[in-house]
């Protein structure tokens, strides 16, 4: 059995969540403590047992006006998924012209999300250095 | 008479200063409120200001009930701002602004002169800098702002380093933290001058705490180190004179130091166009109508106080695009302001700093230090006049406060204080 200290982050009171946790394999919730509502109780429940976050990152493009492309998963996914799911977004370059909302990847590393563009890039010409440099990567 | 002054002006009604989220929502806003002749500046050449590079997500939580990133919000506002026609001058930038409204305006290297009835200023911030706070030591490449490594990284797609230390725990370092341990970066340590964390809770779990990031309070960067590239720092715990204690010095390997130190206003054209500043915010003083002390030039977003949320910067922009276009279409009619607001016992600032009394408000207000379950108590001579009760209080998250009109009869001189 042991203790861990959360602020709660549902709602701006951000109240103390204390979790006594049974973490012999899988944690499992034994207790919360604080001056919590019910939302907190259940956000601190999935903290512990099983974490989940949206992400962003960026992929290349080429051919368009601007190197890269932001993107983010639709749905918050395992924390312990992030680095597969990220390897898998490396992995991807997409070709101009990308429209806000476009889906990059469908089920990414297996999780339930879809990865979307979150900014448009046109289509070439205007500037065919920056387009150039999206084909280099990530430079150092 | 100098060559630039011979240019002939022309009229506008209402021109906005910056493209970011807080221009947008003015220019919007005063087209939506009956102005036709809304012209929108913006020095870079895309819309949207600081969210091209914000691309994680938690934008428009409380007005779009989504968590999207800068980017995408943005794109809401550029949309709507196209449906309604509103022209844009891209690649374009104010270079002055005089006190009845005059704008010089340069597009790579062509001078204009617009003469506008009403001007909103939109500027946005600038980072503190390493001269801002001053850290001795060599001056090695591999030092950068977070929003200016955010820049890097996001928009030209260039790493900024691989083992990184980061010094202040403001939102935009909490967010690198986390973005170059994803890109493969060993992010050491944060390190934070202060008692507790001046970015929001949620980032400290979720940018930190998610990749066994340690957060270092009371601690700071006492040396800079390194020949051509940086090669490592000195950090000190301080004592509550924030002044470092020389036998907790310790050495910290690093190729990369991030500052994310704060966030400073950009109001020199303010300045310029003789607008009093508020010596706490760095921002103009403002009625409750976003009027500056110059009649007809008003001011919105993080250039008249820094913002934690963008949401309440398109609110507030919002309003005081709508009180501009009220300004030009009306003759230039200005409110009478009847009461002031001053920050009491507790709060470190407080705005609108002037009301007129004839419409309802919201106060915006950041407190001192970090408080559990008190209350914001609005006061007249003594008198209380509203009161919002509190769970938490945190320096980093700004509060706002509805004031009925109501309330506000009678009242001559507020104060705001923790109570
Ligand atoms: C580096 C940085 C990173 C940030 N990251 C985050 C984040 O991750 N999450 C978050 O919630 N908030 C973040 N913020 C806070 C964010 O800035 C605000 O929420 C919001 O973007 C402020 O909007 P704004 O329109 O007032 O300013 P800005 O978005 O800064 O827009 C100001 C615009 O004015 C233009 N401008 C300035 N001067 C002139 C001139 N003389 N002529 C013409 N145009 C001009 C600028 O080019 C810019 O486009 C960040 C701020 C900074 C500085
Ligand atoms: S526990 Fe409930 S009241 Fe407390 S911060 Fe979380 S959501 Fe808000």
């Amino acid at each position: 059995m042991s203790a861990r200290e959360f602020t709660c982050v549902v709602c701006p009171n951000g109240c103390s969540i204390v979790v006594e946790v049974d973490d012999d394999e899988t944690p499992v919730v034994a207790k919360v403590r604080g001056n919590v509502c019910k939302r907190g109780e259940e956000w601190a429940r999935q903290e512990v047992e099983n974490p989940l976050r949206t992400i962003a990152s960026s992929v290349s493009v080429s051919g368009g006006d601007f190197p890269l492309a932001s993107v983010r998963t639709t749905r918050p996914i395992p924390l312990g998924k992030i680095r597969d799911v990220m390897e898998t977004i490396r992995q991807v370059t997409l070709a101009a012209p990308v429209e806000i909302g476009d889906v990059v990847l469908v089920s990414p590393a297996g999780c339930d999300t879809e990865v979307i563009a979150t900014r448009g890039v046109g289509s070439a010409s205007r500037d065919v250095r920056r387009a150039a440099k999206a084909k280099g990567g990530m430079k150092e | 008479m100098n060559g630039r002054e011979r240019i002939p002006a022309e009229h506008r009604s209402v021109v906005v200063v910056g493209g970011g989220p807080a221009g947008l929502a003015a220019a919007i806003a005063a087209k939506e409120h009956g102005c036709d002749d809304v012209l929108l500046v913006e020095r870079d050449h895309i819309l949207g200001g600081i969210l091209n590079q914000c691309i994680h997500d938690g934008f428009g939580l409380h007005t779009f009930k989504e968590a999207l990133s800068g980017p995408e919000y943005a794109d809401r506002f550029i949309r709507k701002l196209r449906g309604l026609h509103i022209e844009t001058a891209e690649g374009t930038i104010v270079l002055s602004l005089s006190p009845d409204r005059v704008l010089e305006v340069s597009t790579r290297g062509a001078l204009r002169r617009i003469e506008a009835d009403a001007v909103v200023l939109a500027m946005g911030c600038r980072e503190r800098t390493r001269g801002a706070i001053s850290i001795p030591g060599r001056r090695p490449s591999g030092v950068y702002t977070a929003g200016a490594a955010q820049n890097f990284m996001n928009l030209e797609n260039i790493m900024v380093g691989r083992n990184v230390a980061i010094l202040g725990s403001g939102d935009i370092g909490l967010i690198m933290a986390r973005r170059m341990t994803l890109e493969g970066a060993r992010v050491e340590a944060v390190f934070e001058i202060l008692p507790y964390s001046s970015g929001l809770p949620r980032n400290i779990q979720q940018c930190l705490n998610d990749y066994n990031i340690p957060l270092f309070l009371n601690t700071t960067v006492t040396e800079i180190l390194g020949a051509g590239r940086l090669e490592g720092i000195k950090v000190a715990q301080v004592g509550s004179d924030r002044a470092p204690i020389c036998d907790t010095e310790r050495f910290v390997p690093c190729d990369t130091l991030l500052l994310s130190v704060g966030l400073i206003p950009e109001n020199e054209l303010t300045r310029e166009a003789g607008v009093a500043i508020d010596p706490v915010t760095s921002g103009a003083v403002v009625d409750d109508r976003f009027m500056t002390s110059v009649p007809g030039i008003f001011s919105c977003g993080n250039v008249l106080h820094v913002h934690d949320l963008v949401d309440w910067v398109s609110v507030e922009a919002a309003q005081a695009g709508a009180f501009a276009a009220e300004y030009a279409g009306s003759g230039r009619r200005t409110a009478e302001r009847t009461i002031s607001v001053v920050p009491g016992a507790g709060v470190r600032y407080t705005l609108p700093q002037a009301l007129s009394g004839d419409q309802a408000c919201t106060l915006s207000l950041r407190v001192q230090e970090p408080w559990r379950d008190r209350s914001v108590v609005v006061t007249d001579n003594g008198r209380e006049v509203a009161r919002k009760r509190m769970m938490r209080l945190h320096p980093a998250e700004m509060i706002r406060l509805d004031i009925a009109v109501e309330a506000l009869s009678g009242c001559s001189s507020l104060e705001v204080s923790v109570g």
